[in-house]
Parts: structure tokens; C-alpha cells; sequence
């Protein structure tokens, strides 16, 4: 699924956008747990979550994970945008429920890690 | 041989993961394979929280050559009472500001020893925690 696709299905923001916004993922992960996001071995995916703060920039750099997808409205910080910034790590921001959010991409074919 | 040494200010959720951050460019910088970064990289984050979060901060001592990486985090916390139970999967002392951080679920130290070839935790109560951690790059 295009990282283009993903901002249509979910009406979502571009806050941070990147290079390439055409490039395909084809996993998701859904968590608020940071921990749980650091024991994945899949790098290539989109990490939906409601946890908002520097930590979550901080798991996705070091997780390897590209797109980060913030649920809810959540505000996001000029810390948090200029560690993405850095990081090369897109972020999006959309206003449905993570439930919501979770269920019209995987109608949509994203794909589950496990 | 390159080493490096950072600190880690108890409470500064802010710069959580700075260090982490600073190893990853390093070994970036010296073509080592990606995932043998992110094995390093995810547990010294996960050590990282834990200092500023348990620990009232510390000390982060990196030795790096050709054929591993050695990181070793001291701090003067409390220590560590059950080593074994902490070592569980699920137990945590973490306080609510941690869970609002996205940690404190007890998965921290499982995490780190999955990621790392050699582990070494030594802690007093009272006194501190030194944990010791190898990635080797070209096992």
C-alpha cells in the first residue's frame, strides 16, 4: 500500500513527509507499547499508535521503521518533528479511533506483522 | 578501538534514546550490517529508558572494534532485589510517568538479552546496577 493511499483511506495529515511519498509498505503494527514495538524482527511497515512524545520517534529510529502513524488527532511536538526530520522517518496524523484507523487499512490489504 | 562514554540524567525522558541514537550513526558510519545495529541499538534504548527511569541516570561506556561492541551502563540506583524476577517477562516497578513514556510493562531486560550475544548484569541494592552487553559483528 502507498504511503499516498494510506492519507486518502484515512484522510490523515502529512506532519513530516518524506523523499518518496509513492513507495509501498505492506505490513502494519499497532501498539502504544514502545517495548513491544522493539521486539519486531519486520522493519519494513507503518507503526499506528497513539502514544505522541519523543519516545516514539526514538523506537522507530531504532526499530528501523519509516512511517509513523499518529491516531486520534494527536498533537505532535517540534522535538518530535525534528527528530523525525533527522531520522528521515514520515509522519502521519489522522482523526479516526486506532480501532477505526486499523480496521480500514487492513480492508484496505495492509498487511499484519504476525 | 574507538570508545565513547555519554551520561544519562535521571528523569530526562527528553534525550531518552540520545545515546542509542549517537551508536547508531557510529556504526552506520562503519558499513557494520544492519541488523547487528538494530540488535545493539534496540537494547541500549531499552537500557537507556531504564536508567533514566529506575536509576536516577548513569553512565554509558562504549568499546567498539572490528569484531564487536561492548556497551556498559553504570548507574548508583537502587539496584536490582530479584535479578531472576526482573528478568521476567511482564514484571515491572515502573511508575505511571514510565507507562506514559510507552515502557514499564516488564519487557526491557528480556528484550535487551534477546538482542545482545553476551549479557552481564551485576547489581548491589543500595549501591547500583552495572549491565554489561556484546553485539559480536561477525557471528
Amino acid at each position: 500500500m502507498k504511503i499516498t493511499d494510506i492519507v486518502k483511506i484515512l484522510d490523515a495529515q502529512v506532519v513530516v513527509g518524506g523523499e518518496d511519498m509513492n513507495y509501498s509498505i505492506n505490513h502494519g503494527f499497532a501498539s502504544d507499547l514502545m517495548s513491544d514495538v522493539l521486539t519486531l524482527e519486520e522493519e519494513h511497515l507503518i507503526l499506528i499508535t497513539g502514544l505522541c512524545n519523543n519516545q516514539t520517534i526514538r523506537t522507530a529510529e531504532m526499530a528501523n521503521i519509516s512511517v509513523i502513524l499518529f491516531v486520534r488527532n494527536k498533537q505532535v511536538s517540534e522535538d518530535m518533528i525534528e527528530l523525525a526530520l533527522e531520522n528521515d522517518i514520515i509522519i502521519l496524523s489522522c482523526k479516526y479511533s486506532m480501532f477505526k484507523t486499523v480496521g480500514l487499512l487492513y480492508e484496505n490489504g495492509l498487511e499484519p506483522v504476525y | 578501538m574507538m570508545h565513547t562514554e555519554f551520561t544519562v540524567v535521571e528523569g530526562d525522558f527528553a534525550n531518552a534514546g540520545k545515546a542509542s541514537s549517537e551508536i547508531k550513526k557510529t556504526l552506520k558510519q562503519l558499513n557494520i550490517d544492519n541488523q547487528k545495529i538494530k540488535k545493539i541499538v534496540v537494547a541500549v534504548y531499552e537500557a537507556e529508558v531504564n536508567a533514566i527511569a529506575h536509576a536516577y541516570g548513569g553512565t554509558i561506556y562504549v568499546d567498539l572494534d572490528e569484531e564487536k561492541i561492548c556497551v556498559l551502563i553504570k548507574d548508583k540506583g537502587p539496584g536490582i532485589p530479584d535479578i531472576a524476577r526482573a528478568m521476567e517477562k511482564g514484571f515491572s516497578t515502573a511508575s505511571a510517568k514510565v507507562r506514559e513514556m510507552g515502557f514499564g510493562a516488564g519487557m526491557g531486560l528480556p528484550n535487551i538479552k534477546n538482542n545482545v550475544d553476551e549479557l552481564d548484569i551485576q547489581t548491589e541494592v543500595g549501591v547500583g546496577t552495572e549491565i554489561k552487553m556484546i553485539v559480536n559483528f561477525n557471528s
